[in-house]
């Protein structure tokens, strides 16, 4: 048996003081049959990257929810970089505001979701992400 | 994805060690070379294992535990400490949510420290199956620590016994009368007994129960020590008793969120540490982990050569007629065998 099972690491950089949104999320890709580690809140990029290597992680979620996200996306992005993590898929959810999107799209987040999004949504788009073309 | 270098990995390149861990944990074919190839640079770490029942505090102590090992030893070689901590995965979805990472925040930022979640797939013993696969990758890669926190155990899920040469049982108070202390199961496990939040009500009585029931034990075997050795039938039990002085394991009352008592657990793990190597049951205790480790190795690999060479046509005729009840199982058994 060799079936890979999806690993993804919610974490929440900077300085939020609720973490609801990111343990719906964690819960709904539990039940979806993934494996979530959840890391607390007030995650530093560099421990965001180290326990994403630690973890070996195929997708990271960020949960953003202070106004940061322009500041902690591009070095949670740098710090994988770093740890040779290029191929870890990274997506955003939070309160980020629509001009700011391609932004964090052109530093290779493969997604943004605000609130109100279907999980069924964050889903589909983590098998998607992580589908690897055979090659 | 290819196969990761046991070179690199006895290294100390973290990103090859934590591929091989995954490469083992879903049983690719290629990490069973690399096992193998690790496989004769392991025997040195101390492994310690830390179970209990769920919301005791095992996180928050392997959090304390792992922060002060790292003080121990030689200053200029602090131990390299590793923590498997293991979580239950979703019996219904196979998802899980591993959160023991959330009470080691303290652990981030010393590279010193490795920390891997695993989740059981399935594993009923309080370990997952790769577990003992994951303790060969990180002794080979010179890991002198590894402790290995459990699924939130209850009063079956024992398998750390076997593969852990420490075992510290964690307990709080107000999970039970003394009466599920001397009901059969972890805490007959255990070389360290905890009890956590002990600024909580009830923890001086928690210890007592748990004093009162060891000193029963004592009483009337000769003592607690090859415990779960002298059991395995493999295993003559004369040769369990070593010619030095029983263990008897301790009771410590500790706050583990605030670090309390948590040095005089550490310097039991060295003492039994000691102990282990001084009265030869470290050597046994590892010889009887690896008997278990090719037995259950045999019969997978028999199981797995059978089906492969099994004759679908025939075992479904077979099944069919013990349904009819023209033959017992045991005897479909000899004609497909």
């Amino acid at each position: 048996m060799t079936e890979k099972t999806i690993r993804v690491l919610i974490a929440k950089p900077g300085l939020d003081g609720h973490d609801r949104g990111a343990k719906v999320v964690a819960r709904a890709l539990r039940d979806a049959g993934m494996e979530v580690i959840y890391t607390g809140l007030r995650q530093t990029p560099d421990m965001i990257a180290e326990a994403a290597l630690q973890e070996d992680v195929d997708v990271v979620g960020l949960s953003i929810l202070s106004g940061a996200h322009n500041a902690l996306v591009p070095a949670v992005m740098e710090k994988l970089r770093q740890s040779g993590l290029s191929d870890v898929k990274v997506f955003v959810g939070g309160i980020i505001p629509k001009p700011d999107i391609p932004n964090l799209l052109s530093l290779g987040v493969y997604a943004v979701y605000g609130p109100g999004t279907n999980t069924q949504t964050v889903i589909e788009d983590i098998h998607q992400a992580t589908h690897k073309p055979t090659d | 994805m290819p196969i990761p270098d046991p070179i690199a990995i006895r290294h100390g390149d973290r990103l090859a060690l934590s591929r091989a861990l995954t490469a083992v944990e879903n049983n690719q074919p290629e990490s069973r070379e690399l096992l193998s190839a690790l496989f004769p640079f392991t025997g040195q770490a101390h492994l310690i294992g830390i179970t209990g029942a769920p919301g005791t505090g095992k996180s928050t102590l392997v959090n304390q535990l792992a922060k002060n090992l790292r003080r121990e030893g030689h200053p200029d070689h602090p131990p390299q400490v590793a923590i498997i901590a293991v979580d239950p995965s979703s019996p219904f979805s196979g998802g899980a949510l591993l959160g023991d990472r959330i009470r080691m925040a303290d652990l981030a930022g010393d590279e010193s420290i490795f920390i891997r979640s695993m989740a059981s797939r399935g594993a009923l013993g309080g370990l997952a199956h790769s577990t003992a696969s994951f303790v060969t990758l990180l002794d080979s890669a010179g890991f002198d620590l590894i402790i290995i926190e459990t699924v939130g155990a209850g009063q079956a899920e024992v398998d750390i016994a076997s593969l852990a040469h420490t075992v510290l049982v964690v307990e709080a108070p107000g999970l039970g009368d003394d009466i599920q202390a001397i009901k059969a199961g972890i805490l007959e496990i255990a070389d360290i007994i905890v009890v956590n939040k002990a600024d909580r009500p009830g923890a001086d009585n928690t210890a007592r129960a748990l004093r009162v029931m060891l000193e029963m034990a004592q009483s009337q075997t000769s003592g607690p020590q090859g415990k779960h050795i002298s059991k395995d039938p493999c295993v003559p039990s004369t040769s369990a008793k070593p010619a030095t002085a029983a263990w008897d394991p301790p009771v410590h009352t500790i706050v583990a969120t605030e670090g309390k008592g948590v040095q005089a657990v550490i310097e039991d793990i060295q003492r039994h540490a000691r102990y282990l190597k001084g009265s030869g049951l470290w050597r046994q205790k590892e010889a009887t982990r690896l008997r278990r480790d090719l037995e259950a190795l045999i019969r997978d690999t028999l199981v797995n050569q059978w089906q492969q060479r099994r004759d679908q046509d025939q075992f479904e005729q077979v099944l069919a007629d013990v349904i009819q009840r023209k033959y017992s199982p045991v005897e479909a058994v000899e004609k497909l065998l």
